[in-house]
């Protein structure tokens, strides 16, 4: 099969996130939007006169052209949930390949901690205020736990299995400068099963750092991308889908319907399989999260994560080697993950920038070797729906 | 009912209205197709399998499974008489699956809480007009 016209025909030529992420009481919403999109910018070597097209989520195209007083000719507002960037990227090589735009500026900004100019989704009125929020549910923890112990009981996989996940995911976090808990330490699965207990099956190690920040991307066409001044990041392949809103919709509660169709699409536009992928950013909001993903993107076979996980290696002076940690066989959320970088609401900018600055080479301490093709994931709510890009360095 | 409830409360819509008329009168009522026969949840005016919208509300038995479930330990608004949320999905003998409460007596163990075990609805009225469908486990099976 013959990789998609437009497949390579793209590229990321700027990425940035806010000065920080963290907590901050300072910035509001907007001003986080306008911050990364300065920038990504600035890191693509072009002003906003040279962007034509805009594409955000947590704020509307309608305020980002007023706030940055911008016309842009082509916008998108697609808001599905975390994976909202990743799905704009898809929209972004449709709009430039299409001539819609040529400059494209997907741009996040997110005062999840702090709450400054927030707004909460959904009415009593709605499917989930009438038939999921009077059930006890608060917030995402209680409702990313529910399909789990589904995945437990019918493939026998345990919550010490996917306590590694968290803790491979620390070791990268203490190689990132930027990572809220790069100071903190390395966890054990012990240290994560013996944390607070927030949904069980969830504990808080589990769980996603909420924070305030955001990120932009700047996109345009590998023609263009010959005369700026970074090392272009092509798009390979990008797909999407989505099943539902709530999780109690779940088709099946041991896979993402989303993840599975998303993921497919990708690889038949790169003409790519899993086996061609160096390295991954799956979207971890919660444990199980990239658990789902790494089986539903083909990675690891159905059923099989929780003894994949638990195939640990150890150096010669005994340290533990995670399959998906420093030194393992299969790099993932190397920025340390929104389990201990930073989760601001919809952490797929995030994933992405990590993606490009692993193959721009300029991850610092914790640049894994040989980078030449990245997959992005992500999920919006919990497990409803899902984008996939695979991002290359050729 | 519960004296001064403090849990998020459903608003019923036109289009909804007839299922929370049911959990009131004690009976869970759901969209059941007049062409392909399946039931649909939540209530929607239309069968969600075929998109046919020749439905008619239909008393389900209120025997199910239960699929999967979560204890809540984060403090929930209106669980204060029962304790800690089991929030569940049941899946309903008709087919559809929906989100709910377990009703557990004290502290929920979930190793003594088993996949797929039958369960079978119960009615948790909450305020004059709204009354919440739960399930419990049916002891010894059906
Ligand atoms: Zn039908």
């Amino acid at each position: 099969m013959a990789r998609h016209p437009h497949s390579g025909k793209v590229a990321i030529v700027g990425a940035a996130h806010t000065d920080q992420i963290g907590k901050l009481p300072g910035h509001s919403r907007l001003m986080l939007h306008a911050e990364a999109a300065r920038n990504a910018l600035a890191d693509a070597g072009l002003t906003l006169k040279d962007v034509d097209g805009i594409f955000s989520a947590v704020a509307t195209p309608n305020e980002i052209s007023e706030y940055l007083n911008v016309t842009p000719r082509y916008v998108d507002g697609t808001s599905v949930g975390g994976c909202s960037y990743i799905l704009m990227v898809q929209h972004a090589v449709a709009a430039i390949m299409g001539g819609y735009c040529d400059v494209a500026l997907i741009l996040h900004g997110e005062s999840g901690r702090s709450w400054i100019d927030m707004e909460s989704q959904g009415t009593p009125q709605g499917p989930g205020g009438q038939f999921e929020d009077p059930f006890g549910t608060v917030g995402a923890a209680s409702t990313y736990a529910l399909p789990v112990l589904r995945h437990f009981h019918d493939y026998g996989t345990t919550k010490y299995q996917m306590s590694h996940i968290p803790a491979a995911t620390r070791e990268w976090a203490l190689l990132n400068p930027m990572a809220m808990m790069r100071s903190k330490g390395p966890i054990t699965p012990q240290d994560v099963m013996a944390s607070r207990p927030v949904c069980y099956p969830l504990n808080l190690l589990d769980c996603c750092l909420v924070c305030d920040g955001g990120g932009a991307l700047v996109v345009t066409s590998a023609e263009r991308a010959k005369d700026l001044r970074q090392r272009p990041v092509y798009v390979h392949g990008t797909g999407e889908a989505t099943a539902h809103r709530s999780v109690g919709m779940m088709r099946d509660f041991t896979t993402s319907d989303s993840t599975v169709i998303s993921g497919q699409q990708a690889f038949a536009f790169a003409d790519m399989q899993p086996s061609d992928i160096d390295h991954l950013m799956l979207y971890d909001a919660f444990s199980p999260t990239p658990m789902y993903f790494l089986e539903d993107l083909g990675f690891v076979p159905k059923g099989e994560v929780g003894p994949w996980l638990e195939d640990t290696s150890k150096t010669p002076d005994g340290k533990i080697i995670y399959r998906t940690g420093p030194g393992g066989d299969l790099p993932m959320n190397t920025n340390g993950g929104g389990l201990s970088f930073g989760h601001s609401g919809r952490y797929g900018m995030f994933a992405m920038l990590e993606a490009v600055f692993q193959l721009r080479g300029t991850a610092g301490a914790r640049q894994v070797d040989n980078v030449n093709t990245s997959l992005v994931h992500g999920p919006g709510r919990q497990f409803a729906a899902a984008a996939t890009l695979i991002l290359g360095r050729d | 009912m519960i004296e001064g409830y403090t849990g998020k409360l459903p608003v019923p819509t036109p289009g909804t209205q007839p299922f929370w008329d049911g959990t009131q009168a004690g009976k869970l009522v759901l969209p059941r197709c007049g062409d392909c026969g399946g039931w649909t949840y939540y209530p929607r005016p239309f069968c969600m399998h075929c998109f046919s919208w020749n439905v008619t509300w239909t008393r389900a038995s209120g025997h199910g499974t239960l699929h999967t479930f979560a204890i809540n330990h984060l403090p929930a608004k209106g669980f204060e008489d029962v304790g800690k949320p089991v929030i569940a999905v049941v899946e309903l003998e008709e087919g559809p699956r929906m989100i709910t409460n377990l009703m557990i007596e004290g502290e929920p163990d979930p190793d003594a809480i088993p996949l797929d075990a039958p369960v079978e609805v119960t009615f948790r009225a909450v305020t004059p007009g709204i009354t919440l469908p739960w399930f419990r486990l049916v002891r010894g099976g059906r």
